[in-house]
């Protein structure tokens, strides 16, 4: 209904993700940079599958 | 344990996030059905999993982990035999009759099958359990974050004293699960659902991750925990030769039969859920998606309490005082890995059990864990997932009490024909209250707290016998509303009454049994509840047959699309076969069969 909701999800997780490669590079396992980059692609993945599903309703 | 700007920021990110969904679906929420059933309009994963993270809440991941913390991996006999089957039946079987009538929640289903009174009934008790378990959902996340001592700082540098953090987390929880749901009704409830899982996996997986390879692998946990933790099986044969203390009949029976389908198959919080699905096809298909993420919770919820309490006790310290905020060094030298043991506040001392042992507080197994584990960063990760869950929990709650509120006892009993407009203000209206009371709920919990194990007691009997009401609602067309209605009564007295006359080994008369007087005494308090439930369905199931068969039934043609004779089968042979819900149900059903036999 209204929204795709793979949109905010994917914009949140991959600017999560990208927060947490950034503090793992600049910061004091680098878990942060590990994990920040698995959830940015899955955030960017999923925005991407989102905006492909807005597009084919319209 | 000091927060860093980058774990406060990751918390606002999830916050803003969170209300955004909710301003975002404002727009939409033009009627009653939009609001109360998402227009029925959300396809079939995401309704899935908005179903189990529903489920998600304080209880389940805080309570969860602590079951796995004392009993080990038989833990997971709550999911792959206290779940899954259920989650199967309710979505072959009962959603077409959910989802079919038309009928907008639970009691209203019972009120197109049977009647008035046994609506009433369901209704009113379903919507007082609501209120209580998202009071009590509140109550444990502040009660957390207050031990937890995260917020300390931030309280000194505002001038606020630290004992202020226990009400600004009500508060604040209470403020943002209000404000989306209110602006975007179970839509938005269900789409923050959705984010709260995945937010749930990214915040406890890179956990089990980083113990597993601490400890050495699942062989590594072998070595260093009896035999009874890694087996789910193995000692079932007796109580007294597994750590739930329960033998396979009473699991069987009482959790995977009663208990289990009580709760996943009437239980209004989450067939809401497939009830807002687009089509019938997505509706039997949600609790079949739900059913694969949660035979893998036990992946994130109880191994990494089995890794916390395998640690040896020096690893578990390096820096004492640095990650152990708030627990007093006698509880960590008296506690088992990472788990202290519980101090008596009025002497300092630990406290120990009816065998000299000291009892461990298994509630902080997960923060213990993300404190020792999660370097700034992903530690604000790791909180802000705990947080996502004891709020997922809590708005599943509230968007359920709109419902019953609205549907089926105000424009039941109190205002019938009113406009569209109407009960869309009404169902907003009732939000606001459901977390107002919610609030209160969690502020009985901190000062009268028997009084609320006293209605979770009482709550339980009225929902063990519940399930034996819609069996026979829905699969025998000669029962009635006298019998459905006399049975669930009956149901909760014979609950009440087993309790009253039970107890198990080593309790105190009281609030744990026996209050009536002792004619049986169970090995432990698990085995007590399952037969409490076993009696409470069996009466429930035998007097709603007896009063069926001297009361008259309704005729067969008010019947049609409410019991499995009279019901024309789902046609879903033009579905690809990864959409036919049976085909989903026995791929759910060989994987949970593996990991029992995984796990024997």
């Amino acid at each position: 209904m209204g929204i795709d909701i793979r949109l905010p999800i994917g914009a949140m997780f991959t600017i999560l993700g990208l927060l947490l490669v950034i503090y793992g590079l600049v910061g004091d396992i680098n878990i942060n940079l590990i994990w920040g980059l698995v959830l940015a692609a899955f955030g960017a993945v999923m925005f991407l599958m989102g905006r492909k599903g807005s597009a084919l309703r319209q | 344990m000091n927060l860093t700007f980058i774990d406060w920021l990751i918390m606002l990110l999830y916050f803003v996030f969170v209300l955004g969904i909710g301003f975002g679906l404002k727009r939409y929420m033009k009627t009653s059905t939009d609001f109360f059933l998402a227009g029925r309009a959300i396809p079939a994963w995401i309704c899935g999993l908005a179903f189990i993270s529903a489920n998600l809440g304080a209880q389940e991941v805080i309570g969860m982990a602590a079951s796995g913390a004392k009993y080990g991996i038989g833990t997971s006999h709550f999911y792959w035999v206290g779940a899954i089957p259920a989650m199967v039946f309710v979505g072959i079987f009962m959603m077409p009759f959910y989802y079919g009538s038309k009928a907008r929640s639970v009691p209203e289903y019972l009120r197109l099958r049977f009647d008035e009174k046994t609506r009433g009934f369901n209704a009113i008790s379903f919507a007082m359990m609501t209120i209580f378990s998202s009071g009590i959902s509140m109550y444990a996340m502040a009660r957390l974050l207050e031990t937890l001592h995260v917020f300390d700082r931030p309280f000194q540098q505002l001038g606020l004293p630290a004992s202020h953090i226990f009400h600004v987390s009500i508060l604040a929880s209470a403020v943002i699960v209000l404000l989306y749901i209110f602006l975007g009704g179970l839509t938005s409830a269900i789409y923050n659902e959705v984010l709260q899982f995945f937010l749930i996996v990214a915040g406890f997986l890179p956990l089990v991750w980083l113990g597993l390879k601490n400890v050495g692998g699942w062989e590594g946990i072998q070595k260093s925990l009896p035999a009874g933790y890694t087996h789910s099986w193995a000692g079932m044969g007796s109580p007294h030769t597994n750590p739930l203390g329960v033998e396979w009949f009473g699991l069987v029976m009482g959790l995977g039969f009663v208990l289990s389908f009580g709760y996943w198959c009437t239980d209004f919080l989450v067939v809401q859920r497939a009830m807002a699905a687009n089509s019938m096809s997505a509706a039997r298909r949600t609790p079949l998606i739900a059913a694969v993420p949660k035979m893998f919770i036990p992946f994130l919820v109880i191994l990494p309490v089995l890794i916390a309490v395998s640690l040896p006790q020096m690893t578990a310290d390096p820096v004492a005082g640095i990650e152990t905020p708030g627990i007093a060094p006698a509880g960590i030298q008296a506690g088992k890995g990472l788990i202290p043991a519980k101090i008596d506040e009025s002497t300092g001392q630990v406290r120990l059990d009816r065998n000299g042992n000291p009892e461990l507080d298994y509630d902080l197994a997960v923060p213990r864990m993300l404190l020792h584990y999660f370097p700034t960063g992903i530690l604000g990760l790791g909180l802000t997932a705990l947080l996502a869950s004891f709020m997922s929990g809590m708005a599943g709650n509230v968007t359920a009490f709109n419902t019953v509120w609205t549907y089926d006892i105000y424009q039941s009993y109190i205002r019938k024909e009113a406009s569209d407009a109407h009960y869309l203000w009404m169902g907003r209206m009732a939000t606001v209250f459901g977390v107002l009371a919610s609030v209160l709920a969690a502020y009985v919990a901190t000062r009268f707290n028997n009084i609320m194990d006293m209605l979770q007691l009482v709550f339980a009997f009225v929902n063990a016998p519940l399930f034996g009401t819609f069996l026979l609602g829905m699969f025998w067309k000669r029962t009635t509303g006298h019998g459905a209605f006399t049975g669930l009564v009956t149901g909760t007295l014979a609950a009440a009454l087993h309790h009253g006359l039970t107890i198990s080994t080593g309790a105190v008369a009281g609030i744990k049994g026996g209050w009536i007087g002792i004619t049986h005494v169970y090995p432990s308090e698990m085995a007590q509840n399952f037969w409490t439930a076993i009696w409470a369905w069996c009466t429930c199931f035998v007097v709603t047959i007896l009063v069926s068969l001297v009361t008259k039934p309704r005729p067969d043609s008010e019947l049609v699309g409410l019991v499995y004779s009279l019901t024309a089968r789902p046609q879903e042979s033009h579905l690809p076969y990864f959409k036919r819900p049976a085909a989903l149900a026995v791929v759910v059903c060989v994987l949970t069969v593996l990991l029992n036999i995984i796990f024997w």
